[in-house]
């Protein structure tokens, strides 16, 4: 502890975030909600400078500083490129939305780049105490997001939900993260993989740390059994917000877990293995399963992301550099697919407002033939067809499974994924072979047609160039991971 | 009888648990879950200290502080979230928070 500056070079993004999203908060305030528009393209803009300052300045090599809270390497800017990603677009395709359910709020951009700072924080933590805190950040930045549409009973009762299960699991995280301070003496992650690294074996009381370490971030990448309050924060949520949920957050709170998994207890994967063999059977279970029966489409994207969190982990389980690459292969391909399939959700417009059913996708084949292809293509990719991004990503997780040894996994994943195809091709049938149910109204604006046309390019059999390059920075990205 | 670290670690343990099952048991009142989060954190802040204390590490005390902090924050939150569910809800009890369900 010496009265010396921290070396902030690695953290200059955060830094930049951090202060440009406070500017923008006193612009908001001293403008008031009419700066809607300005804030969000302004937060857009500062994203994508941070996003770019991190590419050049700070790059792939692995620094650390702030007393080694704060660690930046390869795998922080991959799985960093992929939050911006998401956080841009979400803030891309709320104005239209926002401004006719009258909440375009000046608020909305800047509590989704205070969440994208807590993330990048707990993308980057080295640290238990750096890994509570961006969690923290992100997490009371979320809650707000949810209860955003404040006159509405749903929103705020999604508000409300996520807020009472949010702070039950921050409990239980900070409780594992006190039992394992308290009986391995650290929290740094390097000190810990070295302090548990000896012969005699992990102390029981961190091993029970662990597990409720384990239950908090659980809870976060919402995997099965805390899954409780995914489908109806998706449901009452505004859909720009779900779809931001569905995207950055849990590609945050993904790459938290690998960290804290693979540099914090690499002596302990015996231990954690079965945690997380068990979680990623259950989400993929619960996913294609309780799916099959929803009638709202959000409430069915929920199930759909709980289950593509479980394929995410069984890269995690197999806890080799093979899978966790396959794991960030499958968070990028996620990624593309959620968002064009939320952006997608958000044109089901009807003159008296949103509609969220499935039956109300009737007949879009005859009624608007590009969007229902779009859509097609999203399913097809969420499903796992073959030549579309979606099966890439399944591809590698399974392969990086075998590999491992970890063969009934990899079968439960794949029957799981064919359960799952059912309900992503009923969607498909509604929109190409039932009775159209009336077109939908035009004007959800360009940025959701963007996003979407966008999105089923990089999902169509195109994704076949794009995968090379996918697989080499994602190589790139789980090599530095201290293997 | 010295009070030792194992005194402390049941206490908190006992707080704890006292907590979840507040937020569990309580059928009547959302504010009582807000007081049974804040049981759970302090419960956290007991454990923390007596490690750093036993230990002679700072690192405990100084991640309490940060609990005291965000706990404020998380507080303020969701009382906020709360007074707008119950302006469009008109009551607070947790049986009637069931818009959604599935």
């Amino acid at each position: 502890m010496n009265g010396e500056l921290p070396n902030l070079l690695p953290a200059l993004p955060e830094l930049i975030l951090a202060i440009g999203a406070m500017v923008l908060l006193m612009f908001g305030v001293f403008r008031g909600n009419s700066s809607f528009k300005q804030v969000s393209n302004l937060s857009i803009l500062l994203l994508l400078v941070c996003a770019v300052v991190m590419i050049i300045e700070v790059g792939g090599d692995r620094q650390v500083t702030f007393n080694g809270m704060f660690v930046t390497d390869a795998f922080a800017v991959f799985a960093k490129t992929l939050v911006y990603l998401g956080s841009a677009v979400a803030i891309l395709l709320s104005g239209r939305f926002l401004s006719e359910h009258g909440i375009a709020k000046f608020e909305y951009p800047l509590l989704v780049l205070f969440a994208t700072l807590g993330m990048l924080i707990m993308v980057s933590a080295n640290n238990l105490m750096s890994l509570y805190v961006g969690l923290e950040l992100q997490s009371l930045s979320l809650y707000v997001l949810a209860a955003m549409n404040r006159d509405r009973l749903r929103s705020t009762e999604a508000g409300l939900k996520y807020f009472v299960l949010g702070a039950l699991s921050s409990g239980m995280l900070l409780y594992g993260i006190s039992l394992i301070y308290g009986f391995s003496g650290a929290m740094e992650f390097d000190v810990l993989a070295t302090s548990l690294a000896g012969d005699e074996g992990p102390a029981i009381g961190v091993v029970v740390g662990l597990v409720f370490l384990l239950s908090g971030l659980a809870f976060k990448v919402s995997a099965v059994p805390f899954h409780m309050w995914t489908p109806d924060v998706y449901e009452g949520s505004p859909t720009p917000v779900t779809a931001f949920f569905a995207a950055a957050p849990k590609v945050a709170a993904m790459a938290l877990l690998v960290r804290a998994l693979i540099n914090g207890f690499p002596g302990m994967l015996a231990e954690w293995q079965q945690i997380i063999i068990f979680i990623s059977i259950a989400s993929m279970l619960v996913g294609a399963f309780v799916a099959l029966v929803q009638t709202n489409i959000k409430r069915l994207m929920a199930y759909s992301s709980i289950g593509h969190i479980g394929y995410a982990l069984v890269g995690l389980a197999a806890g080799t550099q093979a899978g966790i690459e396959a794991l960030l292969i499958y968070l990028a391909i996620y990624l593309t697919m959620t968002l064009g399939a939320f952006a997608a959700i958000l044109s089901m417009r009807r003159s008296d407002g949103m509609v969220e059913n499935i039956e109300d996708l009737a007949g879009l084949s005859t009624t608007n033939l590009p969007m229902a292809v779009a859509i097609a293509i999203f399913m097809f990719s969420l499903a796992g067809i073959p030549l579309l991004a979606g099966f890439f990503g399944k591809w590698f997780i399974f392969l990086a499974a075998v590999e491992a040894g970890l063969v009934p996994l990899a079968v439960i994943g794949f029957l799981s994924s064919v359960v799952a195809c059912y309900y992503y091709l009923r969607i498909i049938k509604v929109m190409f072979f039932d009775e159209s149910s009336g077109a939908f109204e035009g004007g959800h604006g360009q940025a959701v047609s963007f996003v979407v046309g966008t999105a089923a390019v990089l999902n169509s059999p195109i994704s076949f160039l794009l995968i090379s390059p996918l697989v080499g920075a994602a190589a790139w990205a789980a090599g530095s991971l201290l293997f | 009888m010295t009070v030792g670290l194992g005194h402390y670690l049941t206490v908190a343990a006992i707080l704890f648990v006292f907590g979840v099952f507040g937020i569990f048991l309580n059928r009547k009142n959302v504010i009582i879950i807000l007081m049974s989060v804040e049981l759970m954190l302090l419960a956290v802040n007991i454990n923390l200290v007596a490690f750093s204390t036993f230990q002679g590490d700072m690192a405990g005390q100084v991640l309490a502080m940060f609990v005291l902090t965000v706990a404020a924050a998380e507080a303020a939150i969701g009382l906020a979230i709360l007074v707008v569910y119950f302006r469009s809800r008109g009551s607070i009890a947790v049986e009637d928070i069931n818009q959604m369900k599935g």
